[in-house]
């Protein structure tokens, strides 16, 4: 099976006057139908600018310099720009981080839906109408046809996600990226929020890239994870695997800085030392001058992705002798 | 909502009461009039008649009180130097001036919102920055200079359009339009130009300024991550978020373009209340100064009143109730 979404040595760049940043960095990764692959990293780690990258919303002067974006088995990272758009909404819908500020605040809910899918499906505006109604129940909203002309200030913040989620989901995508989609919300409300998109997300088999800082919300969501350092890709792999069994040291520090991760209790903490900034990264390994485990050739080649099992980026993995006994 | 109105209405009929004051006070304490209007060859007995008549000798509350009585019902006396009722000469004098505004107010709105929309969205293209540039010309000239350049320009040199007056105009039961003839038509391009230069740059830079900063906002980026047209996100999402303080200056600077009125119609012989009020200063017609100063308070207060109505009714925050009616 093809995957829905593949990145194939994915390059961002940002030329300044001190010199051309690069936030994200040869990253390849595929998700395929119904599977959903947490993106985690600390801040800055170039994780929002992939997924801007994937829809083509990347604000200048960041652009694609390298490497290939695929949906279901085409190229999109060339397309014109009007050919983007109307992938957007379409076969990729996007969950943004905060609700109170993604929805347009003088719009009812229900006209922003309706207008979603009126742009993307052959449908008349009374059918546009009564899908939104539609999209509100499926999402949670109770009394969905008495709140689909209520504007978006008259509802919560979980709420608003809720309507956000239906907005990303209406016109039936292939992909979804959610970016953060539960750290501006009530920490109550936050487990709803991922169940909901998980189950949503696998009725239909829709792939889903899953951004955030929160191991919690990736030990209960994930399929797999991937590990951004630097921009680069420093691991990835299925979640149990990763964290219980990481083979990148910038991983093993994660997880050895989050205790309890693995019963999906912590946020990420930070390992002594600051990640590179973009200019002033260090040669061959981004993780190198933190790394408790650098030997020769660290600060000559950067790792490719490779053994032992083609899940770290590192010239001296852990091996499955060193794995923490959970 | 009504407890809102009603204290609008109230601050209003306060702010009128001091301005009434300030316009009776002229009486009291500006020249005297009965020096303009009785010759050199004057009898002791003639002045006493004529200060019994205008009422000049009651108590200043008295003839402060009989003032307001007396405006309310749209009596401003009589004028000193024409000798007939104030308010039938405005009446004569005012569909000039209103016909006048109007034209401006429409063209510096349409122009302003259409130019300030273009240049926002346009940002670095060569016609907006042109534009842009022009329009500091436009805020910085003294409108008596715009006036005359204008008249140099298209009139003297040129010679397409008249200088000065109102071109034929037609009576329609009292109202004198000049918007059936085609001289009435030709002589209102210059002045209305003139007057309404100065609102239009201000309104474009300021739906501008609006606009960029909108377009910078998270449900604009949802907006395009829906893969909406950027014709829907300019004009549904992004110019309707703009209109609140849009709305603001627009209502003062109206208020303001029946003001300055008093400068172009100066310079073209405009046949106004405008021109009405600089002839009644050099003659020091008292009751006409008075009547045109109450006038133009109650249009500011009147058009501040439909500003903060119009609020409302853009944003469905102030509405105070969360559900579009139906
Ligand atoms: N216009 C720009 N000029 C220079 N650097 C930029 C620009 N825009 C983004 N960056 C940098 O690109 C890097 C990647 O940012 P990105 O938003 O993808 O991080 P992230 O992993 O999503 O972080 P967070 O967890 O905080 O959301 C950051 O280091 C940021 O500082
Ligand atoms: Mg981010």
């Amino acid at each position: 099976m093809a995957p829905v979404l593949s990145l194939r040595n994915l390059t961002v760049e940002i030329p300044t006057r001190h010199g051309v940043l690069r936030p994200v960095d040869s990253v390849s990764y595929d998700i395929v139908a119904g599977e959903i692959l947490g993106v985690v990293g600390e801040s800055g780690a170039g994780k929002s600018m992939a997924g801007n990258a994937v829809i083509g919303l990347l604000n200048r002067p960041a652009r694609i310099t390298g490497g290939e974006v695929w949906l279901n088995g085409a190229r999109i990272d060339n397309l014109p720009p009007e050919g983007l758009r109307k992938l957007r909404g379409k076969r990729i819908g996007m969950v943004f981080q905060d609700p109170l500020t993604s929805l347009n605040p003088l719009l009812t809910v229900g006209d922003q839906i309706a207008e979603t899918i009126l742009e993307h499906l052959p449908v008349s505006r009374a059918e546009a109408r009564e899908r939104a109604i539609a999209a509100l129940e499926e999402v949670g909203i109770p009394a969905a046809r008495d709140r689909v002309d209520s504007y978006p200030h008259a509802f919560s913040g979980g709420m608003r996600q809720r309507v956000v989620i239906a907005l990303a989901l209406c016109a039936e995508p292939d992909l979804v990226i959610a970016d953060e989609p539960t750290t501006a919300l009530d920490v109550s409300v936050q487990a709803q929020i991922i169940v909901l998109l998980k189950r949503l997300c696998r009725e239909r088999g829709t792939a889903v890239m899953l951004v955030t800082h929160d191991m919690g919300v990736i030990a209960e969501a994930a399929d797999r994870v991937a590990v951004m350092y630097a921009g680069r890709l420093a691991e990835i792999g299925p979640v149990a695997d990763v964290i219980q069994h990481p083979r990148h040291p910038y991983t093993a520090g994660l997880m050895g800085s989050t205790p309890g991760a693995s019963q999906g209790q912590a946020r990420l903490t930070q390992i002594p030392g600051a990640m590179p900034r973009l200019d002033a990264m260090p040669p061959g390994c981004a993780f190198h001058p933190r790394c408790p485990r650098r030997g020769p050739g660290c600060d000559i080649d950067p790792p490719p992705v490779r053994a032992p099992d083609a899940r770290a980026a590192c010239h001296y993995p852990l091996t499955v002798a060193e794995d923490v006994t959970a | 909502m009504l407890a809102y109105i009603l204290r609008r209405i109230f601050q209003s009929a306060i702010v009128l009461l001091v301005v009434g004051l300030v316009a009776f006070s002229l009486f009291r304490f500006v020249g005297d009039p009965i020096d303009n209007m009785l010759g050199q060859e004057r009898t002791q007995a003639d002045v006493e008649r004529l200060r019994e008549t205008l009422g000049l000798n009651e108590p200043f509350v008295v003839q402060y009180a009989k003032f307001l009585g007396q405006a309310v019902q749209g009596n401003f006396g009589m004028s000193y130097r024409q000798g007939r009722p104030v308010a039938e000469i405005l009446m004569e004098r005012a569909p000039a001036t209103l016909e006048l505004a109007a034209v401006s107010g429409v063209l510096a709105l349409s122009f302003g919102i259409g130019l300030g929309v273009f240049t926002a969205i346009r940002r670095d293209g060569f016609a907006a920055n042109a534009i842009m540039t022009l329009s500091l010309i436009g805020v910085s000239l003294p409108t008596f200079l715009i006036g005359i350049l204008l008249i140099y320009l298209f009139s003297v040199e040129l010679g397409w359009l008249p200088s000065f007056g109102r071109g034929e105009v037609v009576d329609l039961g009292g109202w004198t339009t000049g918007f059936l003839t085609p001289s009435g038509l030709q002589a209102l391009i210059l002045p209305s130009i003139t007057l309404g230069l100065y609102q239009m740059t201000l309104i474009m830079r300021l739906v501008r300024s609006e606009m960029l900063e909108v377009l910078r906002t998270d449900y604009i980026r949802f907006a395009r991550a829906r893969g909406l047209r950027d014709r829907a996100v300019h004009f549904r999402h992004a110019l309707k978020n703009t209109m609140v303080p849009v709305i603001t200056v627009t209502g003062l600077q109206l208020g303001s373009i029946i003001a300055f009125a008093i400068i172009t119609e100066t310079v073209f012989q405009w046949p106004g209340v405008g021109l009405l009020f600089i002839n009644a200063i050099q003659f020091v017609d008292i009751p006409v100064m008075a009547a045109y100063l109450m006038l133009i308070s109650v249009m500011f207060v009147g058009i501040n009143l439909i500003v903060d109505l119009l609020y409302v009714m853009v944003d469905p925050r102030l509405r105070g109730d969360s559900a579009r009616g139906h």
